[in-house]
């Protein structure tokens, strides 16, 4: 196995999540395209974990994993708070900074 | 490690799959569950790479807790379930001229700094018990960092969804 076939596979899966951040309407889809970037991330530092023969990979992918979870509960009582007040989810409707 | 690669071939082209298929759907449960195709892609590829505890985290924490999550935000803001034609918004060409854009440098970069370096496979293969004496000796005040962060997290979403 080469190590390019993880790091180039974890580079498209970020790009889609990036598209997705900036494309989707929806602000739970919004935060779903934000766990893909994450988890490309994540198979990068396992793959170079691998590869330098360093467990700190394996240790780090732990901690994004756990941060990512916070991330997520955090995120959706945001979503969650933003359709109470304002009965939509769609993100590119809230212009208030707008002068 | 002819068998290995064809396996990853397998893995990686219904990982890419459903990830496109996820920021392309107009259905947001579909997406919801295209998300747990990515993200159980990605768990046979941390058992490619020999973290067999990082992949049973990953189907733990994401597939278990975190879409379960997920499916709770759908559910609670009242998404309509079928297709929704207004889906992604007027910015979606500079969106995917920006990804592109992205996943071009990266990829070009990847391939121009490792090109065909094979994976050294023969190195250690860290078990479960590594993984727990480094998390408990060298990165133990991240650990607890990170104990503090999940209660704040947790405190801060009662704070936050909790009706007055």
């Amino acid at each position: 196995m080469l190590l390019n076939q993880f790091l180039l596979l974890g580079a498209l899966l970020f790009a889609v999540g990036v598209y997705g951040v900036l494309a989707r309407r929806n602000g739970v889809m919004v935060l779903m395209s934000i766990e893909l970037m994450l988890n490309a991330v994540n198979l990068n530092l396992v793959a170079f974990g691998l590869q330098h023969d360093v467990v700190s990979g394996q240790v780090f992918a732990l901690f994004i994993i756990a941060v990512a979870a916070a991330e997520v509960g955090v995120g959706l009582a945001i979503v969650l708070l933003l359709y109470r007040n304002r009965k939509s989810i769609a993100v590119d409707e809230f212009d208030l900074m707008k002068g | 490690m002819v068998a290995q690669n064809i396996a990853f071939g397998i893995i990686a082209a219904i990982t890419v799959a459903a990830a496109l298929g996820m920021v392309t759907t107009r259905n947001i449960v579909h997406a919801a569950l295209f998300l747990v195709a990515v993200l159980g892609g990605l768990a046979a590829n941390y058992v490619l790479l020999t973290a067999e505890f990082i992949a049973t985290t990953q189907v733990l924490v994401y597939i278990g807790a975190v879409m379960v999550l997920f499916l709770f935000g759908i559910m609670l803001t009242r998404a309509p379930i079928g297709r929704i034609p207004q889906m992604t918004g007027a910015t979606w060409p500079v969106a995917a001229l920006s990804a592109l854009a992205l996943g071009g440098i990266t990829v070009y970069a990847l391939i121009d700094r490792f090109g065909t370096d094979s994976l050294a496979t023969d190195n250690t293969v860290f078990r479960t018990a590594d993984v727990s004496d480094s998390v408990f000796s060298q990165y133990i005040i991240p650990f607890e960092a990170v104990s503090v962060l999940l209660l704040a997290a947790l405190i801060g979403a009662v704070v936050l969804a909790r009706r007055d």
